[in-house]
């Protein structure tokens, strides 16, 4: 198995938890895998994301453009600016909820989710739009998006791996009292298909 | 050995326990921290780990260290290499008993840093050997080989991954606890020909460092961190690669994908494997240097050429091959090569998406930076001003709608170029902000010249009580250390006192009113004075509630919105809206609220 995938969204939208989760599993199974993420002052509210290797034969950790078997959008906005990454055929799978960047509430401009996920459907016939406005009232935590787009990315079976592979990463790297609701989280996209 | 998943930071850190190292000490910077963090939270009894008060003392701590036999490990980013370059410029020339690895890690982009310096020319310069890790499975043999070379050679050792080495993860075998090296420190011995540098002394050592140096250049051919890889025969002109870094990795991509052209990997560039590159060469037309930062192998390839009489055309930076700033791309890499090989590549563009969110880092919602620049801006409005600001988070007090930052230039400036402007312009009132953290490390000599020097301006500490942009990090003022042990506080307060500041106020900074009234006082008063915005960041406290905004009294002023650019608010059909995944119940927005719309949290002035 040789997988690229990309995870980008806003800084604090937790792409870094996700991409070590998969990191974990893949590792697990005795696959090699090499990644990289945005880590310093981006991580305050800018633009970020992760890029994530696994198989054999890979020499960097960076995704080239072209090259990536699937992008895991916490964004809108976000999603559309990586989308050059994506493969011919890749999945992309994207959270609708937008996140207003403080420049646009400040110049009073809209922003608005709608045209990049048109933008996005017109380019990914396949894309799969998770509604994360719900699915984290549903879970009941504001800080979960993570969780659910694993979960809807392992529905997919665009990641190559299984429930169990992750359930036993985020045992590893998940402190228990936030276990249950992590575990909700992963399995809503299951439940609301 | 066991198989671990590990930042290029991580892997460093392990590699250095694994050599036995027995003390590490650094001041963190982006993107260097982790490896200082990491070795303390594996540290095995006996190491000892310190975040020092600024990267000048790590280094005199590790010259102190490796003098009593000790390896020793200083960890800093590469603006922190030009604070300890002092001590480290004379270590090179006094030479070390016990291995000392200096760790710098650059920044291409950049991405968290003020300049693009090369740590590569640095090493030159000082004439310490530099280790230019491409991976972060070869950082972690890098920093185990790092000691005994230092030891062998008697001289201190760049290790220097840029930040994609850094914060790569890869999946690595690494040793496990009981395999590591024991390195026991002999303990100092008094020997002043040795370790007290005179001018005689540096005249003699100059001439050694530069012979041994020449030496190095010959051994380092046969390092496995240097080496040439043999390309499938291609007719003329003889085309080859040379790289470094990171972009050693993405040229073997491009390779994969473009032909197996020869390939020169520098892995220590200074002293530079010559022969080496006379070897790789001898048999090329044309070579393409892929780097970052400065062409320093494409400069000493150029070199070499002329020493040697090669033909070679030596290609990249200087030749407009490749940019001459910002961090390489695999994309950028493999178009070049493809250039270079006579086949650019076609590259299928997509239509252009809609216009794109522009997301510039920001504040935090609810971080108490915020309330203190709006104090200061509301207490000095229609004032002849000037804000000097800093390194730290609140650079970020420069953006719309605070604009509270006029200048920034490196750690403690702001107190320099404040207290300049005031002898200047008597009439304009000077305020330089500092961090808590970066107050110790670089403002206190500032503060000083201020007080002997007659200057009159305003001192404001942003006091969040941690090193808040690095992750947080204990300082000396936090009352823990990396260690873990609880000491005592050095109070700012006290220090500030103890300098001759008579006008020093602590405010918080959540209660507006307070706040606005102590900057007034302050700029009144004559002299240096001192105000302590203290709160803590909002990343290690718990919320104090969540406020939100009671939409039947809002009247849509956007006043909140325009005044202080929480990232937790925004509008929507004529209201102003609270996210409350973000807001932390701050209430600045409460306390500035004309309809009194907005409730909940805590902190009412």
């Amino acid at each position: 198995m040789r997988k690229n995938i990309i995870l980008c969204g806003v800084g604090g939208q937790g792409t870094v938890l996700a991409s070590r989760l998969i990191s974990a599993a893949a590792m697990a199974r005795n696959i090699p895998v090499l990644s990289a993420e945005t880590i310093g002052m981006a991580q305050r509210g800018g633009s970020v994301f992760s890029h994530l290797r696994m198989g054999e034969g890979i020499h960097s950790p960076m995704i080239a453009r072209g090259e990536a078997d699937l992008l895991l959008g916490f964004e809108p906005g976000e999603t559309a600016r990586m989308l050059p990454f994506l493969r011919p055929g890749g999945q992309v799978i994207v959270s609708s909820r937008p996140v207003t960047p403080v420049m646009a509430a400040l110049s009073g401009e809209a922003y608005r989710a709608e045209p990049m996920l048109d933008y996005l459907k017109a380019q990914v016939p396949s894309l799969l739009v998770v509604d994360g406005e719900r699915a984290m009232r549903e879970v009941g935590s504001p800080r979960v998006l993570n969780l659910i787009l694993l979960g809807a990315a392992l529905q997919s079976g665009a990641l190559g791996l299984t429930e169990a592979d992750l359930l036993e990463a985020m045992q590893r790297l998940i402190p228990g009292k936030f276990y249950e609701l992590n575990l909700r989280a992963l399995r809503w996209a299951g439940e609301n298909k | 050995m066991h198989t671990a998943f590990l930042m290029g930071n991580e892997a460093i850190a392990l590699g250095a326990l694994a050599a036995g190292v027995n003390l590490v000490c650094g001041y963190p910077g982006t993107p260097s921290t982790e490896v200082l963090e990491t070795v303390a939270k594996n540290r095995p009894e006996g190491v000892y780990v310190e975040w020092s008060v600024n990267e000048k003392t790590a280094m005199e701590m590790a010259a102190g260290a490796s003098y009593s036999g000790a390896r020793v490990l200083v960890t800093m980013k590469q603006m922190g290499l030009n604070v300890a370059a002092d001590p480290l410029m004379c270590l090179e020339y006094i030479g070390v008993k016990g291995g000392v690895v200096v760790l710098v890690a650059d920044d291409p982009g950049p991405i968290s840093s003020q300049t693009e310096q090369d740590t590569r020319h640095f090493a030159a310069f000082s004439k310490v050997p530099c280790f230019d890790p491409s991976s972060a499975a070869e950082a972690y043999a890098m920093a185990q080989e790092a000691f005994a070379f230092s030891e062998q050679h008697g001289t201190p050792v760049f290790l220097r991954p840029t930040t994609r080495v850094s914060h790569g993860y890869a999946a690595l075998e690494v040793k496990d606890p009981e395999e590591y090296e024991q390195h026991s420190p002999s303990g100092f011995e008094k020997d002043p020909g040795r370790w007290v540098i005179f001018p005689r002394l540096s005249f003699a050592n100059h001439r050694k460092i530069e012979e041994r140096n020449e030496d190095l250049s010959g051994l380092l051919c046969e390092s496995p961190f240097n080496r040439m890889e043999t390309g499938e025969d291609v007719p003329a002109p003889r085309k080859g690669l040379a790289a470094g870094g990171i972009s050693y990795t993405y040229a073997l991509e491009a390779r994969e994908q473009l032909g197996g052209i020869p390939l020169l990997k520098v892995g220590v560039p200074f002293p530079f494997p010559e022969k080496l590159a006379v070897n790789f060469l001898r048999d090329l037309d044309e070579v393409l240097c892929l780097e970052e930062l400065d062409p320093v192998i494409e400069r000493n390839l150029i070199y070499i050429c002329g020493k040697y009489g090669l033909k070679t055309h030596i290609l990249g930076k200087q030749t407009g091959h490749m940019p001459r700033s910002g961090e390489n791309t695999r994309d950028l890499v493999t178009d070049a090569v493809a250039s270079f090989l006579g086949a650019p590549r076609k590259t299928e563009t997509l239509p252009p998406p809609p216009p794109l969110p522009v997301r510039p880092p920001v504040l935090c919602a609810g971080c108490p930076h915020r309330a203190s620049f709006y104090a200061v801006k509301q207490a000095m409005k229609g004032r002849k001003t000037i804000f000097c600001g800093d390194i730290g988070c609140y650079t970020l007090g420069n953006a719309k709608p605070l604009e509270m930052v006029d200048t920034c230039l490196c750690m403690g400036a702001g107190l320099g170029i404040a207290q300049a402007v005031n002898h200047l312009e008597p009439d304009r009132s000077c305020f330089a902000f500092v961090g808590d953290s970066t107050f110790f490390a670089s403002a206190l000599p500032g503060v000083v010249n201020a007080v002997y020097n007659q200057a009159s301006f305003t001192l404001v500490v942003l006091d969040n009580s941690t090193t808040a942009m690095t992750g947080h990090q204990p300082h000396p003022g936090t009352g823990r250390t990396v260690m873990g042990q609880v000491v005592d506080k050095v109070s700012i307060e006290n220090v500030l006192r103890g300098i001759g500041l008579t006008f020093v106020e602590t405010v918080d900074p959540l209660k507006l009113t307070a706040a606005v009234d102590a900057v007034q006082r302050a700029d009144a008063a004559p002299g240096v004075k001192a105000i302590i915005f203290r709160s803590p960041c909002i990343a290690l406290s718990r919320p104090t509630g969540r406020a939100a905004v009671n939409p039947g009294k809002c009247i849509g002023c956007r006043k909140c919105i325009r005044e202080i650019g929480c990232p937790a608010l925004s509008f929507a059909e004529g209201k102003a809206v609270i996210d409350p995944g973000q807001c932390t119940g701050c209430t600045l927005c409460a306390q500035i609220c004309p309809a009194d719309a907005i409730s909940g949290g805590e902190h009412h002035a």
